[in-house]
């Protein structure tokens, strides 16, 4: 799977669960949370939605893996590879 | 009485099968327009339920209506709409003075199935279980996310008490404010029950759920033919203040609520008991100062099964058999039985009584069953009785809870019209 692949699995999942939030311009260096209203809560919706439609599992050690698009998919890419 | 001990309604949100708001409810009502339709319900197919088709995002983000819950978002639209109708300024109100009072079936069990659903779809992975379960099902949860919503401070709680919990919630609303515990109650009752298959199973099983080729005849108390409850969700919440704030404010006032009881049958899980329910509908009316040819209106809880109607016919046939000039209707025939809601919502429904004279009729009871057999009973047809001063408004539930509640015009003050 592709890096833009991998984002855009990232990107739609945050498109459900924060659906209110505009996902269309977001700076990939900068830190989700600094772009877009989400909590805790919302980064544990974004781990069990990969594990849930994607079989990827991500170990509570690895949440700030998720800071932001850029270091998404430089974490979840060998994931789905 | 002094006014500070005198508890009005200034307000009234509601969402019922049939109306978003209560001008739509009380026309469907009139009208004899049904809001049970037949919906698809998870492993059972088609059934007949009552389903709101309010607007979930007219007062919630689609982000907090994904993290809440179905109760919570009729929670959140009717004291939304509830504190609309009564004019409320937040800036006039100290907002750790308000309360929030919701009476309730059940909770939880729509939340439960999903996850339940979700994990056998994920061959039973636990780790899938979401982490939004606990404040989701925990028993506070609809009137906790009403003070989220609101930013209100004050207390908030749900009041369990099976299909009585809205009479149950409005009662502690006026306790509350009798207390000097809070300044404002929002208080009512809710339900989501007809988005659960176990509601509907456990009905089916009882031999107690209503079924019917046309979904609009399916809630028939009352009648001959009568074969069950409709399933409903729904939801009332009232403003409730004392007497001299709303003279204060120059609110609107819907009525007083000057007597109400709640007893226990203590003698079975489901089937109803006659005679409690009579002590506990005078018991409300000895504690309005009334006698039972005063209450000018009573609705009954009437759900369409085949006991229960023949029970309450039975005590409302007793409790009012010195009074020649009652009358008596059921709501439950337009909407089905919206349970933890029913109680708020099917008083709302006769409040307009109090301003246009009009009784609404009872649906769907074209063969009346010479057991439930009242007289003044009004059925199929509205009827016009000129004046309308007090209203007794029943609400029963499982595990024998009886409650009523007697709600009074207050004809010097200003009303509103629907």
């Amino acid at each position: 799977m592709t890096a833009s692949e991998v984002r855009q699995i990232v990107v739609d999942i945050i498109s459900d669960i924060a659906p209110d939030e505009d996902t269309s311009g977001l700076d990939d260096a900068k830190s989700l949370r600094e772009q877009l209203d989400l909590d805790s809560m919302d980064f544990l919706d974004i781990v069990m939605e990969l594990r849930k439609r994607h079989k990827v599992e991500v170990p509570q050690e690895d949440y700030p893996r998720l800071a932001s698009l850029a270091s998404c998919v430089e974490y979840l890419s060998p994931k789905f590879a | 009485m002094n006014d500070t001990q005198r508890i009005v309604i200034t307000g009234i949100g509601l969402t019922a099968p049939n109306g978003n708001s209560l001008p739509e409810f009380r026309e469907n009502l009139l009208n004899c327009v049904s809001g049970v339709a037949h919906h698809e319900i998870r492993y059972m197919g088609k059934q007949v339920a009552g389903m709101c088709n309010f607007d979930e995002y007219k007062y919630q983000s689609k982000k907090l209506r994904r993290r809440g819950t179905r109760a919570g978002s009729i929670s959140i639209y009717c004291a939304n709409e509830a504190i609309a109708d009564a004019g409320i300024e937040w800036t006039n109100i100290d907002k750790s003075q308000v309360g929030v009072y919701l009476g309730i079936t059940e909770h939880g069990n729509v939340e439960t199935e999903e996850e339940i659903f979700q994990m056998h779809q994920n061959n039973l992975d636990y780790k899938l279980w979401s982490p939004h379960h606990n404040p989701r099902t925990v028993a506070n949860s609809p009137a906790g996310e009403v003070t989220l919503n609101l930013n209100i401070t004050g207390p908030h709680y749900t009041l369990g008490s099976a299909c009585a919990g809205g009479n149950v919630g409005i009662i502690q609303g006026v306790q509350q404010l009798l207390l000097g515990e809070v300044d404002l109650a929002l208080a009512g009752g809710i339900s989501e029950s007809s988005q659960t298959f176990g509601i509907f199973a456990a009905f089916a099983a009882q031999g107690a759920l209503a079924h019917h080729d046309d979904p609009t005849k399916a809630s028939r108390p009352l009648d001959k033919n009568r074969n069950g409850i409709a399933i409903s969700e729904g939801g009332a919440v009232y403003v409730l203040e004392r007497l001299s704030d709303a003279k204060k404010r120059s609110a609107k006032i819907y009525g007083e609520i000057i007597g109400y009881a709640i007893n226990s049958d203590a003698t079975d899980f489901v089937n109803p008991n006659s005679e409690r329910q009579v002590q506990c509908m005078h018991k409300a009316i000895k504690r309005a100062g009334l006698t039972v040819s005063d209450i000018d209106l009573v609705n009954m809880h009437a759900t369409g099964t085949g006991t229960g109607d023949v029970n309450e016919t039975n005590a409302v046939r007793t409790a009012f058999s010195d009074s020649k000039s009652t009358y008596v209707n059921f709501t439950k025939g337009h909407i089905g039985h919206c349970m933890g809601a029913a109680g708020a919502l099917e008083l709302a429904g006769n409040l307009p009584s109090f301003t246009d004279g009009i009784i609404h009729p009872g649906m769907n009871c074209t063969d009346l069953d010479p057991e439930c057999a009242l007289p003044n009973l009004v059925v199929n047809e509205p009827k016009l009785v000129g004046n309308v001063n007090t209203i007794l408004n029943n609400s029963f539930g499982m595990l024998g809870i009886n409650s009523a509640l007697i709600i009074k015009k207050i004809p010097s003050l200003r009303r509103t019209h629907t």
